[in-house]
Protein backbone atom coordinates (compact mmCIF):
# COMPACT_ATOMS: atom_id res chain seq x y z
CA UNK A 1 0.00 0.00 0.00
CA UNK A 2 1.45 3.35 -0.96
CA UNK A 3 1.34 6.26 1.45
CA UNK A 4 -1.16 8.04 -0.78
CA UNK A 5 -3.59 5.12 -0.69
CA UNK A 6 -3.22 4.90 3.08
CA UNK A 7 -3.93 8.63 3.45
CA UNK A 8 -6.93 8.30 1.09
CA UNK A 9 -8.39 5.49 3.23
CA UNK A 10 -7.80 7.53 6.37
CA UNK A 11 -9.49 10.65 4.97
CA UNK A 12 -12.51 8.83 3.57
CA UNK A 13 -13.01 6.89 6.81
CA UNK A 14 -12.90 10.11 8.85
CA UNK A 15 -15.60 11.70 6.72
CA UNK A 16 -17.66 8.52 6.89
CA UNK A 17 -17.32 8.46 10.69
CA UNK A 18 -18.47 12.08 10.95
CA UNK A 19 -21.52 11.32 8.78
CA UNK A 20 -22.48 8.12 10.60
CA UNK A 21 -22.61 9.61 14.07
CA UNK A 22 -24.33 12.93 13.61
CA UNK A 23 -27.76 13.12 15.29
CA UNK A 24 -27.41 10.27 17.73
CA UNK A 25 -29.97 10.52 20.56
CA UNK A 26 -28.54 11.11 24.06
CA UNK A 27 -29.88 7.74 25.23
CA UNK A 28 -27.32 6.05 23.01
CA UNK A 29 -24.30 8.21 23.82
CA UNK A 30 -22.80 5.75 26.28
CA UNK A 31 -23.44 2.55 24.29
CA UNK A 32 -22.15 4.28 21.18
CA UNK A 33 -18.99 5.23 22.99
CA UNK A 34 -18.35 1.80 24.49
CA UNK A 35 -19.25 0.06 21.23
CA UNK A 36 -17.00 2.23 19.09
CA UNK A 37 -14.31 1.87 21.73
CA UNK A 38 -14.48 -1.89 21.27
CA UNK A 39 -13.99 -1.37 17.53
CA UNK A 40 -10.87 0.71 18.22
CA UNK A 41 -9.52 -2.46 19.82
CA UNK A 42 -8.91 -3.55 16.20
CA UNK A 43 -5.28 -2.89 17.06
CA UNK A 44 -5.55 -6.48 18.34
CA UNK A 45 -4.86 -7.83 14.84
CA UNK A 46 -1.56 -5.95 14.81
CA UNK A 47 -0.82 -7.27 18.28
CA UNK A 48 -1.41 -10.86 17.13
CA UNK A 49 1.17 -10.51 14.36
CA UNK A 50 3.69 -8.84 16.71
CA UNK A 51 3.29 -11.51 19.37
CA UNK A 52 3.40 -14.43 16.95
CA UNK A 53 6.16 -13.34 14.58
CA UNK A 54 8.89 -14.79 16.79
CA UNK A 55 11.27 -11.98 15.86
CA UNK A 56 12.93 -11.36 19.22
CA UNK A 57 12.09 -11.77 22.89
CA UNK A 58 11.45 -8.04 23.25
CA UNK A 59 9.00 -7.77 20.36
CA UNK A 60 7.22 -10.96 21.47
CA UNK A 61 6.83 -9.69 25.03
CA UNK A 62 5.55 -6.30 23.80
CA UNK A 63 3.20 -8.08 21.42
CA UNK A 64 1.96 -10.41 24.15
CA UNK A 65 0.97 -7.55 26.45
CA UNK A 66 -0.62 -5.77 23.49
CA UNK A 67 -2.73 -8.88 22.80
CA UNK A 68 -3.90 -8.96 26.43
CA UNK A 69 -4.79 -5.26 26.59
CA UNK A 70 -6.46 -5.18 23.18
CA UNK A 71 -8.49 -8.34 23.90
CA UNK A 72 -9.74 -6.86 27.19
CA UNK A 73 -10.70 -3.75 25.22
CA UNK A 74 -12.50 -5.68 22.49
CA UNK A 75 -14.30 -8.33 24.56
CA UNK A 76 -15.11 -6.03 27.48
CA UNK A 77 -16.33 -3.28 25.15
CA UNK A 78 -18.72 -5.41 23.13
CA UNK A 79 -20.03 -7.31 26.16
CA UNK A 80 -20.70 -4.22 28.25
CA UNK A 81 -22.38 -2.49 25.31
CA UNK A 82 -24.58 -5.51 24.82
CA UNK A 83 -25.45 -5.46 28.50
CA UNK A 84 -26.47 -1.81 28.36
CA UNK A 85 -28.49 -2.18 25.19
CA UNK A 86 -30.36 -5.21 26.51
CA UNK A 87 -31.58 -3.01 29.38
CA UNK A 88 -33.31 -0.85 26.79
CA UNK A 89 -34.90 -3.69 24.83
CA UNK A 90 -35.97 -5.73 27.84
CA UNK A 91 -38.38 -2.98 28.78
CA UNK A 92 -39.73 -2.72 25.25
CA UNK A 93 -40.62 -6.40 25.13
CA UNK A 94 -42.44 -6.41 28.44
CA UNK A 95 -44.65 -3.56 27.33
CA UNK A 96 -45.74 -5.03 24.05
CA UNK B 1 -6.87 -17.93 -3.58
CA UNK B 2 -3.66 -17.06 -1.81
CA UNK B 3 -3.44 -16.49 1.92
CA UNK B 4 -2.91 -12.77 1.42
CA UNK B 5 -6.12 -12.57 -0.61
CA UNK B 6 -8.09 -14.38 2.08
CA UNK B 7 -6.81 -11.95 4.68
CA UNK B 8 -7.57 -8.89 2.57
CA UNK B 9 -11.07 -10.12 1.76
CA UNK B 10 -11.68 -10.87 5.43
CA UNK B 11 -10.56 -7.35 6.29
CA UNK B 12 -12.94 -5.90 3.72
CA UNK B 13 -15.87 -7.80 5.22
CA UNK B 14 -14.83 -6.67 8.70
CA UNK B 15 -14.58 -3.02 7.59
CA UNK B 16 -18.09 -3.16 6.10
CA UNK B 17 -19.45 -4.75 9.28
CA UNK B 18 -17.82 -2.00 11.38
CA UNK B 19 -19.39 0.72 9.23
CA UNK B 20 -22.88 -0.83 9.23
CA UNK B 21 -22.50 -1.65 12.93
CA UNK B 22 -21.59 1.93 13.86
CA UNK B 23 -24.54 3.21 11.86
CA UNK B 24 -26.79 0.77 13.71
CA UNK B 25 -25.50 1.96 17.08
CA UNK B 26 -26.92 5.40 16.29
CA UNK B 27 -30.59 4.37 16.52
CA UNK B 28 -32.31 2.75 19.52
CA UNK B 29 -34.05 0.06 17.50
CA UNK B 30 -31.00 -1.09 15.56
CA UNK B 31 -28.38 -0.57 18.28
CA UNK B 32 -28.19 -4.15 19.64
CA UNK B 33 -27.81 -5.50 16.12
CA UNK B 34 -25.21 -2.84 15.33
CA UNK B 35 -23.16 -3.90 18.31
CA UNK B 36 -23.40 -7.53 17.26
CA UNK B 37 -22.26 -6.65 13.75
CA UNK B 38 -19.23 -4.84 15.13
CA UNK B 39 -18.36 -7.88 17.24
CA UNK B 40 -18.77 -10.18 14.25
CA UNK B 41 -16.48 -7.95 12.18
CA UNK B 42 -13.89 -8.14 14.93
CA UNK B 43 -14.13 -11.94 15.11
CA UNK B 44 -13.65 -12.25 11.34
CA UNK B 45 -10.69 -9.87 11.43
CA UNK B 46 -9.01 -11.87 14.20
CA UNK B 47 -9.66 -15.23 12.55
CA UNK B 48 -8.21 -14.27 9.16
CA UNK B 49 -5.22 -12.63 10.88
CA UNK B 50 -4.43 -15.95 12.54
CA UNK B 51 -3.73 -17.53 9.12
CA UNK B 52 -1.12 -14.82 8.41
CA UNK B 53 2.09 -16.62 7.48
CA UNK B 54 4.27 -14.28 9.52
CA UNK B 55 2.74 -15.76 12.66
CA UNK B 56 5.05 -18.62 13.60
CA UNK B 57 4.21 -19.52 17.15
CA UNK B 58 0.75 -19.64 18.60
CA UNK B 59 1.25 -20.42 22.27
CA UNK B 60 1.66 -16.80 23.37
CA UNK B 61 -1.32 -15.79 21.29
CA UNK B 62 -3.51 -18.41 22.91
CA UNK B 63 -2.45 -17.38 26.41
CA UNK B 64 -2.83 -13.68 25.65
CA UNK B 65 -6.25 -14.09 24.07
CA UNK B 66 -7.50 -16.31 26.89
CA UNK B 67 -6.29 -13.84 29.53
CA UNK B 68 -7.84 -10.90 27.70
CA UNK B 69 -11.18 -12.63 27.18
CA UNK B 70 -11.38 -13.68 30.82
CA UNK B 71 -10.49 -10.26 32.22
CA UNK B 72 -12.59 -8.34 29.70
CA UNK B 73 -15.70 -10.46 30.19
CA UNK B 74 -15.33 -10.40 33.96
CA UNK B 75 -15.03 -6.61 34.04
CA UNK B 76 -17.93 -6.12 31.62
CA UNK B 77 -20.31 -8.51 33.37
CA UNK B 78 -19.60 -7.46 36.93
CA UNK B 79 -19.47 -3.68 36.60
CA UNK B 80 -22.29 -1.72 38.19
CA UNK B 81 -24.03 0.76 35.95
CA UNK B 82 -22.99 3.60 38.25
CA UNK B 83 -19.33 2.70 37.60
CA UNK B 84 -19.74 2.74 33.84
CA UNK B 85 -17.68 5.93 33.34
CA UNK B 86 -14.68 4.31 35.06
CA UNK B 87 -14.95 1.18 32.93
CA UNK B 88 -15.21 3.15 29.69
CA UNK B 89 -12.16 5.20 30.72
CA UNK B 90 -10.26 2.01 31.51
CA UNK B 91 -11.09 0.39 28.16
CA UNK B 92 -10.09 3.55 26.30
CA UNK B 93 -6.75 3.45 28.08
CA UNK B 94 -6.19 -0.22 27.29
CA UNK B 95 -6.89 0.42 23.62
CA UNK B 96 -4.38 3.28 23.53
CA UNK B 97 -1.83 1.23 25.47
CA UNK B 98 -2.19 -1.73 23.12
CA UNK B 99 -1.59 0.53 20.11
CA UNK B 100 1.62 1.89 21.66
CA UNK B 101 2.91 -1.62 22.34
CA UNK B 102 2.10 -2.78 18.80
CA UNK B 103 3.69 0.29 17.22
CA UNK B 104 6.83 -0.08 19.35
CA UNK B 105 7.14 -3.80 18.76
CA UNK B 106 6.65 -3.46 14.99
CA UNK B 107 8.95 -0.46 14.72
CA UNK B 108 11.74 -2.34 16.47
CA UNK B 109 11.21 -5.41 14.30
CA UNK B 110 11.08 -3.44 11.05
CA UNK B 111 14.25 -1.55 11.98
CA UNK B 112 16.15 -4.69 12.88
CA UNK B 113 15.16 -6.18 9.55
CA UNK B 114 16.38 -2.98 7.89
CA UNK B 115 13.07 -2.19 6.22
CA UNK B 116 12.28 1.12 7.88
CA UNK B 117 10.97 4.06 5.92
CA UNK B 118 10.12 7.64 6.78
CA UNK B 119 6.42 6.83 6.72
CA UNK B 120 6.79 4.03 9.26
CA UNK B 121 8.99 6.14 11.53
CA UNK B 122 6.60 9.10 11.52
CA UNK B 123 3.58 6.85 12.09
CA UNK B 124 5.35 5.04 14.96
CA UNK B 125 6.23 8.39 16.54
CA UNK B 126 2.64 9.69 16.32
CA UNK B 127 1.21 6.43 17.67
CA UNK B 128 3.64 6.45 20.59
CA UNK B 129 2.69 9.98 21.55
CA UNK B 130 -1.09 9.70 21.08
CA UNK B 131 -1.36 6.17 22.47
CA UNK B 132 0.72 6.90 25.56
CA UNK B 133 -1.31 10.06 26.23
CA UNK B 134 -4.53 8.07 25.88
CA UNK B 135 -3.25 5.44 28.30
CA UNK B 136 -2.08 7.78 31.06
CA UNK B 137 -4.93 10.26 30.56
CA UNK B 138 -7.43 7.42 30.94
CA UNK B 139 -5.72 6.16 34.07
CA UNK B 140 -5.95 9.64 35.62
CA UNK B 141 -9.61 9.92 34.56
CA UNK B 142 -10.22 6.46 36.08
CA UNK B 143 -8.62 7.51 39.39
CA UNK B 144 -10.61 10.74 39.50
CA UNK B 145 -13.89 9.00 38.69
CA UNK B 146 -13.28 6.50 41.47
CA UNK B 147 -12.71 9.42 43.79
CA UNK B 148 -9.32 8.05 44.83
CA UNK B 149 -7.29 10.67 43.02
CA UNK B 150 -7.76 14.13 44.48
CA UNK B 151 -4.61 15.75 43.10
CA UNK B 152 -5.40 18.70 40.87
CA UNK B 153 -1.89 19.63 39.80
CA UNK B 154 0.47 22.34 40.94
CA UNK B 155 1.07 26.01 40.20
CA UNK B 156 3.56 25.75 37.36
CA UNK B 157 1.73 22.95 35.61
CA UNK B 158 0.91 24.76 32.34
CA UNK B 159 4.59 25.65 31.82
CA UNK B 160 5.80 22.14 32.63
CA UNK B 161 3.20 20.81 30.23
CA UNK B 162 4.48 22.99 27.39
CA UNK B 163 8.08 21.96 28.15
CA UNK B 164 7.24 18.26 28.12
CA UNK B 165 5.28 18.74 24.90
CA UNK B 166 8.24 20.46 23.23
CA UNK B 167 10.74 17.83 24.36
CA UNK B 168 8.41 15.06 23.15
CA UNK B 169 8.04 16.82 19.85
CA UNK B 170 11.81 16.95 19.53
CA UNK B 171 12.03 13.18 20.03
CA UNK B 172 9.26 12.69 17.49
CA UNK B 173 11.08 14.79 14.90
CA UNK B 174 14.28 12.91 15.64
CA UNK B 175 12.58 9.56 15.06
CA UNK B 176 10.65 10.67 12.00
CA UNK B 177 13.19 12.77 10.19
CA UNK B 178 16.75 12.20 11.12
CA UNK B 179 17.22 8.93 12.85
CA UNK B 180 14.65 6.33 11.88
CA UNK B 181 16.55 3.64 13.77
CA UNK B 182 16.37 5.46 17.10
CA UNK B 183 14.96 2.92 19.52
CA UNK B 184 15.96 4.96 22.56
CA UNK B 185 14.19 8.02 21.16
CA UNK B 186 11.06 5.94 20.76
CA UNK B 187 11.07 4.90 24.42
CA UNK B 188 11.71 8.46 25.50
CA UNK B 189 8.87 9.64 23.29
CA UNK B 190 6.52 7.09 24.85
CA UNK B 191 7.59 8.30 28.31
CA UNK B 192 7.01 11.89 27.20
CA UNK B 193 3.54 11.07 25.89
CA UNK B 194 2.71 9.26 29.12
CA UNK B 195 3.80 12.27 31.19
CA UNK B 196 1.91 14.65 28.90
CA UNK B 197 -1.30 12.63 29.31
CA UNK B 198 -0.99 12.91 33.09
CA UNK B 199 -0.30 16.63 32.95
CA UNK B 200 -3.28 17.25 30.67
CA UNK B 201 -5.74 15.15 32.65
CA UNK B 202 -4.81 16.05 36.21
CA UNK B 203 -6.25 19.61 36.36
CA UNK B 204 -9.57 18.57 34.81
CA UNK B 205 -12.53 18.64 37.19
CA UNK B 206 -15.45 16.27 37.49
CA UNK B 207 -17.93 18.32 35.46
CA UNK B 208 -15.60 18.29 32.46
CA UNK B 209 -15.34 14.50 32.58
CA UNK B 210 -17.91 13.86 29.81
CA UNK B 211 -15.75 15.88 27.42
CA UNK B 212 -12.58 14.10 28.53
CA UNK B 213 -14.06 10.60 28.24
CA UNK B 214 -15.40 11.35 24.75
CA UNK B 215 -12.03 12.80 23.72
CA UNK B 216 -10.09 9.80 25.06
CA UNK B 217 -12.43 7.59 23.07
CA UNK B 218 -11.55 9.55 19.93
CA UNK B 219 -7.83 9.37 20.73
CA UNK B 220 -7.89 5.60 21.17
CA UNK B 221 -9.30 5.45 17.66
CA UNK B 222 -6.63 7.78 16.30
CA UNK B 223 -3.91 5.65 17.90
CA UNK B 224 -5.30 2.51 16.24
CA UNK B 225 -5.45 4.33 12.92
CA UNK B 226 -1.83 5.53 13.03
CA UNK B 227 -0.78 2.02 14.06
CA UNK B 228 -2.26 1.00 10.72
CA UNK B 229 0.24 3.29 8.99
CA UNK B 230 3.10 1.53 10.83
CA UNK B 231 1.86 -1.93 9.90
CA UNK B 232 0.64 -0.98 6.43
CA UNK B 233 -2.73 -2.41 7.45
CA UNK B 234 -5.85 -0.98 5.78
CA UNK B 235 -8.35 -2.32 8.32
CA UNK B 236 -6.58 -0.63 11.23
CA UNK B 237 -6.58 2.65 9.33
CA UNK B 238 -10.28 2.44 8.43
CA UNK B 239 -11.61 1.19 11.78
CA UNK B 240 -9.37 3.51 13.79
CA UNK B 241 -10.32 6.65 11.91
CA UNK B 242 -14.03 5.75 12.01
CA UNK B 243 -13.82 5.61 15.79
CA UNK B 244 -11.66 8.72 15.94
CA UNK B 245 -14.19 10.69 13.91
CA UNK B 246 -17.23 9.46 15.81
CA UNK B 247 -15.48 10.20 19.11
CA UNK B 248 -14.78 13.70 17.88
CA UNK B 249 -18.47 14.26 17.05
CA UNK B 250 -19.41 13.21 20.57
CA UNK B 251 -16.71 15.44 22.06
CA UNK B 252 -18.09 18.35 20.07
CA UNK B 253 -21.65 17.70 21.33
CA UNK B 254 -20.36 17.69 24.92
CA UNK B 255 -18.37 20.90 24.45
CA UNK B 256 -21.39 22.64 22.97
CA UNK B 257 -23.50 21.58 25.93
CA UNK B 258 -21.04 23.37 28.23
CA UNK B 259 -20.50 26.35 25.97
CA UNK B 260 -16.76 25.73 26.17
CA UNK B 261 -14.28 24.97 23.46
CA UNK B 262 -12.18 21.85 23.62
CA UNK B 263 -9.07 23.97 24.16
CA UNK B 264 -10.78 25.68 27.10
CA UNK B 265 -11.50 22.36 28.76
CA UNK B 266 -7.98 21.01 28.23
CA UNK B 267 -5.84 24.05 28.75
CA UNK B 268 -8.07 26.74 30.22
CA UNK B 269 -7.84 27.43 33.91
CA UNK B 270 -10.71 25.72 35.64
CA UNK B 271 -12.92 28.22 37.48
CA UNK B 272 -11.45 28.54 40.94
CA UNK B 273 -13.43 27.40 43.92
CA UNK B 274 -14.88 29.97 46.26
CA UNK B 275 -15.66 29.77 49.97
CA UNK B 276 -18.01 27.18 51.34
CA UNK B 277 -21.65 27.55 50.42
CA UNK B 278 -23.06 28.53 53.80
CA UNK B 279 -21.38 31.92 53.68
CA UNK B 280 -22.79 32.79 50.26
CA UNK B 281 -26.37 31.89 50.89
CA UNK B 282 -26.64 32.87 54.54
CA UNK B 283 -30.14 32.23 55.80
CA UNK B 284 -31.92 33.04 52.55
CA UNK B 285 -32.41 29.35 51.89
CA UNK B 286 -35.80 27.77 52.55
CA UNK B 287 -35.42 24.18 53.60
CA UNK B 288 -38.12 21.59 53.55
CA UNK B 289 -39.01 18.06 54.67
CA UNK B 290 -40.16 14.84 53.04
CA UNK B 291 -43.71 15.36 54.34
CA UNK B 292 -43.93 18.84 52.87
CA UNK B 293 -42.68 17.61 49.48
CA UNK B 294 -45.21 14.79 49.57
CA UNK B 295 -47.98 17.32 50.11
CA UNK B 296 -46.78 19.38 47.18
CA UNK B 297 -46.64 16.31 44.97
CA UNK B 298 -50.16 15.26 45.93
CA UNK B 299 -51.50 18.50 44.53
CA UNK B 300 -49.31 18.37 41.42
CA UNK B 301 -50.45 17.34 37.98
CA UNK B 302 -47.15 17.53 36.24
CA UNK B 303 -43.74 16.73 37.76
CA UNK B 304 -40.32 16.96 36.14
CA UNK B 305 -37.32 15.18 37.64
CA UNK B 306 -33.85 16.53 36.86
CA UNK B 307 -31.10 14.07 37.78
CA UNK B 308 -27.41 14.85 38.12
CA UNK B 309 -24.20 13.26 39.32
CA UNK B 310 -25.57 13.22 42.89
CA UNK B 311 -28.12 10.62 41.83
CA UNK B 312 -25.33 8.40 40.49
CA UNK B 313 -23.19 8.76 43.61
CA UNK B 314 -26.10 7.87 45.88
CA UNK B 315 -27.26 5.04 43.57
CA UNK B 316 -30.68 6.62 43.78
CA UNK B 317 -32.00 5.52 40.39
CA UNK B 318 -34.18 2.71 41.75
CA UNK B 319 -35.59 4.94 44.48
CA UNK B 320 -36.40 7.48 41.76
CA UNK B 321 -38.21 4.81 39.76
CA UNK B 322 -40.37 3.95 42.79
CA UNK B 323 -41.23 7.60 43.27
CA UNK B 324 -42.16 7.86 39.60
CA UNK B 325 -44.43 4.80 39.83
CA UNK B 326 -46.10 6.07 42.98
CA UNK B 327 -46.80 9.40 41.30
CA UNK B 328 -48.01 7.78 38.10
CA UNK B 329 -50.38 5.58 40.11
CA UNK B 330 -52.18 8.74 41.19
CA UNK B 331 -52.26 10.10 37.64
CA UNK B 332 -49.42 12.56 37.94
CA UNK B 333 -47.53 13.09 34.69
CA UNK B 334 -43.82 12.47 35.30
CA UNK B 335 -40.97 13.21 32.92
CA UNK B 336 -37.22 13.47 33.24
CA UNK B 337 -35.15 16.43 32.03
CA UNK B 338 -31.64 15.40 31.13
CA UNK B 339 -28.81 17.79 30.44
CA UNK B 340 -26.24 16.45 27.94
CA UNK B 341 -23.37 16.81 30.42
CA UNK B 342 -25.23 15.68 33.56
CA UNK B 343 -23.06 13.05 35.22
CA UNK B 344 -19.56 12.03 34.33
CA UNK B 345 -19.80 10.71 30.78
CA UNK B 346 -22.01 11.26 27.74
CA UNK B 347 -25.36 9.58 28.32
CA UNK B 348 -24.55 8.71 31.97
CA UNK B 349 -28.03 9.56 33.32
CA UNK B 350 -29.75 7.69 30.50
CA UNK B 351 -27.85 4.50 31.32
CA UNK B 352 -28.67 4.72 35.03
CA UNK B 353 -32.36 5.38 34.43
CA UNK B 354 -32.47 2.55 31.91
CA UNK B 355 -30.96 0.25 34.52
CA UNK B 356 -33.80 1.23 36.84
CA UNK B 357 -36.17 0.25 34.00
CA UNK B 358 -37.48 3.72 33.34
CA UNK B 359 -38.72 3.90 29.78
CA UNK B 360 -36.65 6.18 27.62
CA UNK B 361 -39.80 7.78 26.27
CA UNK B 362 -40.03 9.57 29.63
CA UNK B 363 -36.52 10.96 29.23
CA UNK B 364 -36.49 14.37 27.59
CA UNK B 365 -33.36 16.11 26.43
CA UNK B 366 -32.68 19.77 27.02
CA UNK B 367 -34.49 21.17 23.97
CA UNK B 368 -37.54 19.03 24.60
CA UNK B 369 -37.88 19.67 28.31
CA UNK B 370 -37.13 23.38 28.56
CA UNK B 371 -40.41 24.66 27.08
CA UNK B 372 -42.33 22.36 29.45
CA UNK B 373 -40.99 23.70 32.76
CA UNK B 374 -43.54 26.54 32.67
CA UNK B 375 -46.30 23.95 32.92
CA UNK B 376 -44.59 21.92 35.65
CA UNK B 377 -46.09 22.11 39.12
CA UNK B 378 -43.06 20.62 40.83
CA UNK B 379 -39.56 20.09 39.52
CA UNK B 380 -37.32 17.85 41.60
CA UNK B 381 -33.60 18.43 41.10
CA UNK B 382 -31.63 15.44 42.36
CA UNK B 383 -27.93 16.04 42.81
CA UNK B 384 -27.53 18.44 39.90
CA UNK B 385 -26.13 21.92 40.32
CA UNK B 386 -24.32 23.74 37.54
CA UNK B 387 -26.65 22.47 34.80
CA UNK B 388 -29.60 24.19 36.51
CA UNK B 389 -27.79 27.38 37.54
CA UNK B 390 -29.74 30.40 36.21
CA UNK B 391 -26.56 32.50 36.50
CA UNK B 392 -25.47 30.93 33.21
CA UNK B 393 -28.43 32.70 31.62
CA UNK B 394 -28.69 35.93 33.64
CA UNK B 395 -25.22 36.90 34.80
CA UNK B 396 -22.81 37.77 31.98
CA UNK B 397 -19.90 37.82 34.47
CA UNK B 398 -20.51 34.31 35.71
CA UNK B 399 -17.78 31.77 34.83
CA UNK B 400 -20.44 29.59 33.25
CA UNK B 401 -22.20 32.46 31.42
CA UNK B 402 -23.72 31.26 28.16
CA UNK B 403 -23.76 27.59 29.06
CA UNK B 404 -27.15 26.17 28.03
CA UNK B 405 -29.03 25.12 31.16
CA UNK B 406 -32.28 23.48 32.15
CA UNK B 407 -34.74 26.27 33.01
CA UNK B 408 -36.06 24.58 36.15
CA UNK B 409 -36.75 27.98 37.76
CA UNK B 410 -39.66 28.39 35.33
CA UNK B 411 -41.70 25.75 37.15
CA UNK B 412 -44.06 26.65 39.97
CA UNK B 413 -42.04 24.99 42.70
CA UNK B 414 -38.50 23.65 42.57
CA UNK B 415 -37.35 21.08 45.10
CA UNK B 416 -33.59 20.65 45.24
CA UNK B 417 -32.38 17.43 46.85
CA UNK B 418 -28.82 18.04 47.99
CA UNK B 419 -26.60 16.79 50.74
CA UNK B 420 -25.20 20.19 51.63
CA UNK B 421 -24.83 23.66 50.20
CA UNK B 422 -21.38 23.05 48.83
CA UNK B 423 -20.95 24.67 45.43
CA UNK B 424 -20.80 22.50 42.29
CA UNK B 425 -17.69 21.79 40.30
CA UNK B 426 -17.60 25.29 38.87
CA UNK B 427 -17.41 26.56 42.45
CA UNK B 428 -19.97 29.26 41.86
CA UNK B 429 -23.02 30.22 43.84
CA UNK B 430 -26.33 29.04 42.46
CA UNK B 431 -29.05 31.74 42.70
CA UNK B 432 -31.60 28.98 42.18
CA UNK B 433 -31.11 27.90 45.80
CA UNK B 434 -32.30 31.25 47.16
CA UNK B 435 -35.09 31.81 44.63
CA UNK B 436 -38.58 32.35 46.11
CA UNK B 437 -40.01 29.24 44.47
CA UNK B 438 -37.16 26.94 45.52
CA UNK B 439 -37.19 24.59 48.49
CA UNK B 440 -34.05 22.79 49.61
CA UNK B 441 -34.28 19.28 50.92
CA UNK B 442 -31.03 18.41 52.65
CA UNK B 443 -30.57 14.68 52.30
CA UNK B 444 -28.70 11.91 50.59
CA UNK B 445 -30.44 11.46 47.23
CA UNK B 446 -31.47 7.83 47.79
CA UNK B 447 -32.59 8.17 51.42
CA UNK B 448 -34.35 11.42 50.63
CA UNK B 449 -36.35 10.10 47.69
CA UNK B 450 -37.29 6.95 49.63
CA UNK B 451 -38.58 9.16 52.47
CA UNK B 452 -40.68 11.20 50.05
CA UNK B 453 -42.19 8.08 48.49
CA UNK B 454 -42.96 6.73 51.96
CA UNK B 455 -44.63 9.97 52.97
CA UNK B 456 -46.65 9.89 49.76
CA UNK B 457 -47.95 6.35 50.25
CA UNK B 458 -48.72 6.84 53.94
CA UNK B 459 -50.80 9.95 53.48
Amino acid sequence: MTLLIAVTLFTLAVFLGLELISKVPATLHTPLMSGSNAISGITLIGALVSAGADHSTLTTVLGFFAVVLATINVVGGFVVTNRMLSMFTKRKKRES
Amino acid sequence: MSRANVIDLGYLVAAVLFIVGLKGLGRPRTAPRGNLMGATGMLIAVLVTLVDQSILSYQFLAIGLALGIAIGALLALRVQMTSMPELVALFNGFGGGASVLVAASSFIEINELGNSTGQIAVAAAVTSLVGAMTLSGSMIAFGKLQGRLKWNGFRGLPIVRILVALVSLAFAVQIGGFQPEGQLSLWLLIAGGFLLGILCAVPIGGADMPVVIALLNALSGVAASTTGFVLDNSLLIIAGSLVGASGLVLTQIMCKAMNRSLLDVLFGAAPSAVDSGDDIYGDQVTSTSAEEIAMLLELAERVVIVPGYGMAVAQAQHAVRELMQTLQASDVEVSFGIHPVAGRMPGHMNVLLAEAEIDYEHLLDMDQVNPTFKRADVTIVIGANDVVNPAARNDPDSPIAGMPILDVDDSRTVVVVKRSLSPGFAGIANPLFIADNTLLYFSDAREGILEVTKALTES
